[in-house]
């Protein structure tokens, strides 16, 4: 089983890859609203996209108000 | 007339193969104007049924299929109206999307929505009255309208009644959570999952495939699979406007036109 910051790592990793910025400018306590500017149909691409990675359903309300990567690495962490 | 354009969507025919292109900006929003066009393609559906084997459905707009009703021209009518005056006016727009709905249903076409993004509410809702529903791995299905205090509207609950079991109905309205592709696939729900960006291709080899049957036969087949639930339709209209009376729905509506929020979906 994945650690939580093994999980973290590969959301960062994704989120570099999806919008286009380097690894390295991303940390786990980053505000990805705030970071990458998204709305609400970036938040279900984003949703979505997670979803098909780790192979879980994420229901939406449990990552409302998650700003957090480290947090929404802990929300899928918990279904994994 | 084989061809049509509207403001907010448009069609025509390809190879016997009848293609509905939804492009109202920003995703689709079905209010007064894409009912209206919608109609006058409903209307023509009868007339070009003969020379087709297929219909699909399908959009232009980069965010997804549809995000539903126009909920923000829905709060600004209704700003305006009495009680009494909301009520008849959603009646009259129920009654009038249930006929649409009813006729793409009821096509003798085999119809597929091929669709992306966000298929929501009521577009979600168009989606089931079609005979299959090909899906974009990216694409979101939901029944947010408990948010509002409301229930769907537009046929949702009776045609997701007869496509899967009663345990998915509840589970999407009753926690108004989306679901991706991938598990409505596995429900049943949608019939064939694409690539990114794919969907629409693969509707069109599956309405190549349909076009090599008979057509009497398949719609014969249609007819005896895919009964409309007529009275659970009614039902699900008089429902709808017995809770829109209600000054929670107000309320509710109000929130979510001046919501910011990133998910606006959820209460």
């Amino acid at each position: 089983m994945k650690t939580l910051d093994e999980t973290t790592d590969e959301i960062l990793n994704l989120a570099a890859q999806h919008f286009k910025v380097p690894r390295a400018q991303l940390s786990p306590d980053d505000d990805f609203y705030k970071k990458f500017k998204i709305d609400s149909l970036q938040m279900l691409d984003l949703l979505t996209r997670l979803e098909n990675h780790f192979g879980v359903e994420l229901p939406d309300y449990e990552v409302q108000g998650v700003t957090e990567f480290r947090t929404l690495a802990s929300r899928i962490q918990s279904r994994l | 007339m084989t061809d049509g354009q509207g403001k907010t969507l448009s069609w025509g025919m390809k190879d016997g193969v009848l293609e509905l292109v939804l492009h109202r900006p920003p995703c689709n929003e079905i209010g007064t104007a894409m009912l209206d066009d919608l109609e006058r393609f409903a209307a023509a559906l009868e007339s070009v049924a003969g020379s087709a084997s297929a219909l699909i459905i399908h959009s232009l707009q980069p965010a997804g299929f549809s995000a539903g009703a126009d909920l923000r021209e829905l709060y600004a009518a209704a700003m305006s109206r009495t009680a009494e005056e909301r009520v008849e006016g959603v009646h009259e727009f129920l009654e009038r999307i249930h006929w649409v709905m009813n006729k793409i249903d009821a096509s003798p076409l085999t119809t597929i929505a091929a669709v992306h993004g966000v298929v929501f509410g009521g577009g979600f809702e168009l989606a089931l009255a079609c005979d299959l529903i090909i899906a974009d791995k990216m694409a979101r299905f939901c029944f947010p309208e408990l948010r509002l205090g409301l229930i769907p509207g537009f046929g949702g609950i009776p045609r997701l009644r007869r496509d899967v079991g009663n345990a998915i109905v509840r589970d999407l309205l009753l926690t108004g959570r989306s679901m991706n592709a991938s598990r409505a696939l596995a429900l049943g729900l949608v019939n064939q999952m694409s690539a990114e960006g794919q969907a629409l291709q693969l509707a069109r080899s599956t309405a190549a495939q349909i076009g090599k049957f008979d057509r009497g036969a398949s719609a014969e087949a249609k007819r005896l699979l895919k009964p409309i639930p007529r009275d659970e339709l009614r039902m699900e209209i008089e429902v709808f406007c017995e809770l829109f009376a209600r000054p929670a729905v107000m309320e509710g509506l109000r929130k979510f036109v001046e919501s910011t929020d990133a998910q606006p979906y959820l209460p």
